[in-house]
C-alpha cells in the first residue's frame, strides 16, 4: 500500500484514477507538490476527515492547475528550494482539453518545469457523465444523449497529445492504467527533462461507461490494442516510442461490453458511427505505426 | 398534476416561452436543466451547444442573441463568476439574455452540494462599472416556472440581461405542481424573435455591437453623453419590481426571497406574522417594502448567509420609517420554520 495515496477514499471500486495516481506518485517516491484541479480525484480524496493525500496537496479551481502550478514552481526556483520536490499537476480530461486549456498552454508556453499528467477517463464524471472535449465519438452521455436524433457524441476526441507536442515542450507521452509499470517508467523518464511535460494516462470510469469494476483494466487494455489509444511517447518533439500490437482487434469488442456505446450495436446511424470509430482507430495505427 | 424537480420546470418553463438556444458547462448542482434542454431542444428545432467554459457559455448565448434567438445559460457560483464580464458586456450591448445561477455554498469551490444564498450581492452587483441587471429570484418549484418565463419576457422587453437566482433546494426540490400554459416570445419556424428594435445579424445590414459605451452604435467618450447612456439603461428596467405581500397588515413581517419563502409560508400558519415576497432583487421592491414598514414593529429578514440583502432592507426601512425594526437572521444552515419562528418569539419578547 502507498503512503502518498492511502487507502480509504471515495473512489469506486475498479476507477482508473487511483491506480494512476498511486503509481505516478510512487515513481517520484513521494517528492512531489501536487496541484490538483476539480473533479472526480479532488472529490474522492478529499472527503470531511479523510484525505488520502501523504504527500503536499493543493486543489485549485477547475480552470487554473496548470497556472497555480507554475506560480509554485516559479516560487521554488526563486527561492532556492527546487531539489525539495517536483512540481504535478493531476487533472481532468475536462479540466485540461476544455476548461483549463488556457492556463495550461500558458504554462507549456513559459515551459514550466511542472510534470502535467492528465487522467482522462472521457467525460466529465464528477458532475454526471457530461461529455468533454476528451470524450470519444459515439459515447452517450447526459449532454450528447443518444436519441431518435442524435446517436451520442458527433465529435472527434481532441487530440491533446499533438497540442501539447505542438508547443515544443521536451516531453509528452500517453499511458494507461492497463499498463502500470509504462506509467512508472514514463513518469521517471519524464521528470529527468527540465521544462514543461505532459502525460495523458486512460483510466476508466466504472459509472460513467457503464462497466462491472472487474472490467476496468482489461477495457482499459483493449483500448489500446484496438488503436483507440494509441500508446506513445515524444522526446524534444521527436517520436521515440510507441507501444506496439500484434493482431489488432476490432473496435467492436472494446465498445460492445460499455453501457455509452451499447446503443451503437442498435441505432439506425450505429453502423455508420461504428465504421468511423474503426477508421480512428486503423488512422491511428498507421499514423504511429502500431501493427506489428 | 405531475412530480416536477425545480430545474426542470426551469428548464421547460424557458422551452415554453420561446427559448430555442443554449450553451452550458457542465456543475453542480444546477446540471438537470442542461441535461433537460440537451434532450428537449432539439426535438422542438433548438439548439443545444455545449462549450468549454461558463465565460463561452455565455458569451455563445449572447452571440446566440444577437444572431435573434431566444437564449439562455445556467450555472451554479463558481461558473457565475467566470461570467461576470460577460454580463456587463450584455448590459452594455443591450442583449436579452437569460443566465439561471442555482446556487451553493461558496465561495471557491465551497460545499458543491449544499444550498446558499450567498451570490445575492455578485448577482445585483457582480461586473464592472456601473449597469442594469434584473434579478428574479426562485422561492419553488412553481416559481421555477412562472417566474423563468417571466425572466424571458422581461429580458426582450428591456434588452437587458436577467439574473434568475434559484438555490440547491430549490433546484433539486421536487413537488406535485399544475403547470399552467404560458405565453411564448413570437418567434419564427427557426426559432428567431421578432425584436424589430434591435439590430440582428443576419436580418439587418448595418449590425454594429460593441462592448465599448454607445449608442445607436455610436462610441461614446463624451462623459455628460455617457451619463445620460447609464441613467437610460437604469431607467428601462425601473419599472419591474415585483413583490407578493400575505398578511401585510401584521405587526411582524417575515421579508423573504428565494427558498426562505417556503420555510415563512410554514411560520405564518402558526403564528401572527405577514411575508413579504421579493421575486426580483433588482430592482429592489423599494416602494412595497415602503409601505409594509410604515404598518408594522418590525421585519425579519432570514436568508442563508452572512446577512446580505437585510442591508438593503435597512436601507428601505430606516430611510423612511423610524418605527420599525430590522432584525437579521442569518445562517449557513438550511433556514427552516422552527429557525424563524425562533426569530419572531424572541423578537415578540424583547
Amino acid at each position: 500500500m502507498s503512503e502518498y495515496f492511502a487507502p480509504g477514499h471515495g473512489a469506486c471500486p475498479g476507477c482508473g484514477l487511483t491506480i494512476a495516481v498511486r503509481n505516478t506518485l510512487e515513481a517520484l517516491e513521494g517528492k512531489v507538490f501536487v496541484s490538483n484541479s476539480t473533479g472526480c480525484l479532488e472529490i474522492i480524496s478529499s472527503m470531511y476527515n479523510r484525505s488520502a493525500w501523504g504527500v503536499p496537496y493543493i486543489h485549485s479551481l477547475f480552470e487554473n492547475a496548470g497556472a497555480v502550478a507554475a506560480g509554485i514552481e516559479a516560487a521554488l526556483k526563486a527561492l532556492g528550494r527546487k531539489d525539495e520536490g517536483h512540481v504535478v499537476v493531476f487533472a481532468g480530461d475536462g479540466a485540461t482539453a476544455d476548461i483549463g486549456i488556457g492556463t495550461l498552454s500558458g504554462m507549456f508556453d513559459r515551459n514550466h518545469d511542472v510534470l502535467y499528467i492528465c487522467l482522462d477517463n472521457e467525460a466529465y464524471q464528477n458532475t454526471g457523465n457530461q461529455q468533454s472535449g476528451l470524450t470519444p465519438p459515439g459515447a452517450n452521455t447526459t449532454t450528447t444523449p443518444a436519441g431518435k436524433i442524435m446517436p451520442g457524441k458527433l465529435g472527434r476526441k481532441k487530440d491533446m497529445v499533438s497540442i501539447a507536442v505542438a508547443h515544443g515542450i521536451p516531453y509528452v507521452a500517453s499511458a494507461s492504467v492497463a499498463f502500470p509499470m509504462d506509467i512508472r517508467r514514463k513518469v521517471k523518464r519524464a521528470v529527468e527533462f527540465e521544462g514543461a511535460k505532459y502525460i495523458q494516462i486512460h483510466c476508466p470510469c466504472v459509472t460513467g461507461w457503464g462497466i462491472q469494476g472487474k472490467d476496468a483494466v482489461p477495457l482499459a487494455r483493449l483500448a489500446v490494442e484496438t488503436a483507440l489509444y494509441p500508446i506513445v511517447e515524444f522526446e524534444n518533439g521527436e517520436l521515440v516510442k510507441v507501444r506496439k500490437i500484434k493482431d489488432r482487434k476490432p473496435v467492436e469488442e472494446y465498445l460492445k461490453p460499455q453501457r455509452r456505446f451499447r446503443h451503437l450495436f442498435r441505432h439506425p446511424e450505429g453502423k455508420k458511427i461504428l465504421e468511423m470509430i474503426q477508421k480512428i482507430a486503423d488512422e491511428n495505427a498507421k499514423r504511429y505505426n502500431l501493427d506489428i | 398534476m405531475r412530480l416536477v424537480q425545480g430545474n426542470e420546470a426551469v428548464a421547460e418553463a424557458a422551452i415554453k416561452a420561446g427559448c430555442r438556444f443554449y450553451a452550458g458547462y457542465p456543475i453542480t448542482p444546477s446540471s438537470e436543466i442542461m441535461h433537460f434542454m440537451a434532450r428537449k431542444l432539439p426535438e422542438v428545432g433548438g439548439i443545444f451547444v455545449q462549450m468549454e467554459d461558463e465565460i463561452a457559455s455565455l458569451a455563445a448565448a449572447i452571440g446566440a442573441s444577437m444572431a435573434g434567438m431566444v437564449s439562455m445559460t445556467a450555472t451554479s457560483g463558481p461558473g457565475f463568476s467566470l461570467m461576470q464580464e460577460n454580463i456587463g458586456y450584455t448590459a452594455m450591448t443591450e442583449v436579452p439574455v437569460v443566465i439561471v445561477n442555482v446556487m451553493r455554498a461558496g465561495p471557491s469551490t465551497g460545499i458543491p452540494t449544499a444550498p446558499s444564498q450567498g451570490d445575492v450581492f455578485q448577482a445585483m452587483y457582480g461586473s464592472h462599472g456601473d449597469y442594469p441587471v434584473i434579478v428574479i429570484c426562485l422561492a419553488d418549484v412553481l416559481d421555477s416556472y412562472l417566474l423563468t418565463a417571466r425572466a424571458f419576457h422581461l429580458a426582450e422587453k428591456c434588452r437587458t440581461p436577467v439574473v434568475v437566482l434559484s438555490d440547491e433546494i430549490v433546484g433539486h426540490m421536487r413537488e406535485s405542481v399544475t403547470l399552467p400554459e404560458i405565453e411564448s416570445i413570437a418567434i419564427d419556424e427557426n426559432g428567431k424573435a421578432e425584436r424589430p428594435e434591435m439590430p440582428v445579424i443576419g436580418r439587418d445590414p448595418d449590425v454594429y455591437y460593441t462592448g465599448l459605451a454607445s449608442e445607436d452604435g455610436r462610441v461614446i467618450s463624451d462623459l455628460d453623453e455617457y451619463d445620460r447612456l447609464i441613467k437610460r439603461l437604469y431607467r428601462k428596467i425601473g419599472g419591474v419590481a415585483s413583490c407578493k405581500i400575505e398578511n401585510g397588515d401584521a405587526d411582524t413581517i417575515l421579508f423573504t426571497y428565494g427558498s426562505t419563502y417556503r420555510a415563512a409560508k410554514a411560520v405564518i400558519k402558526v403564528a401572527d406574522v405577514g411575508i413579504f415576497k421579493a421575486e426580483t432583487l433588482n430592482p429592489f421592491p423599494e416602494r412595497e417594502l415602503r409601505k409594509v414598514a410604515k404598518k408594522a414593529s418590525r421585519i425579519i429578514v432570514p436568508e442563508m448567509n452572512v446577512g446580505k440583502v437585510v442591508k438593503e432592507v435597512e436601507r428601505v426601512v430606516y430611510g423612511s420609517c423610524k418605527s420599525c425594526e430590522v432584525i437579521s437572521v442569518a445562517t449557513h444552515r438550511r433556514i427552516d420554520p422552527f429557525t424563524i419562528l425562533e426569530a419572531v418569539e424572541m423578537a415578540g419578547r424583547v
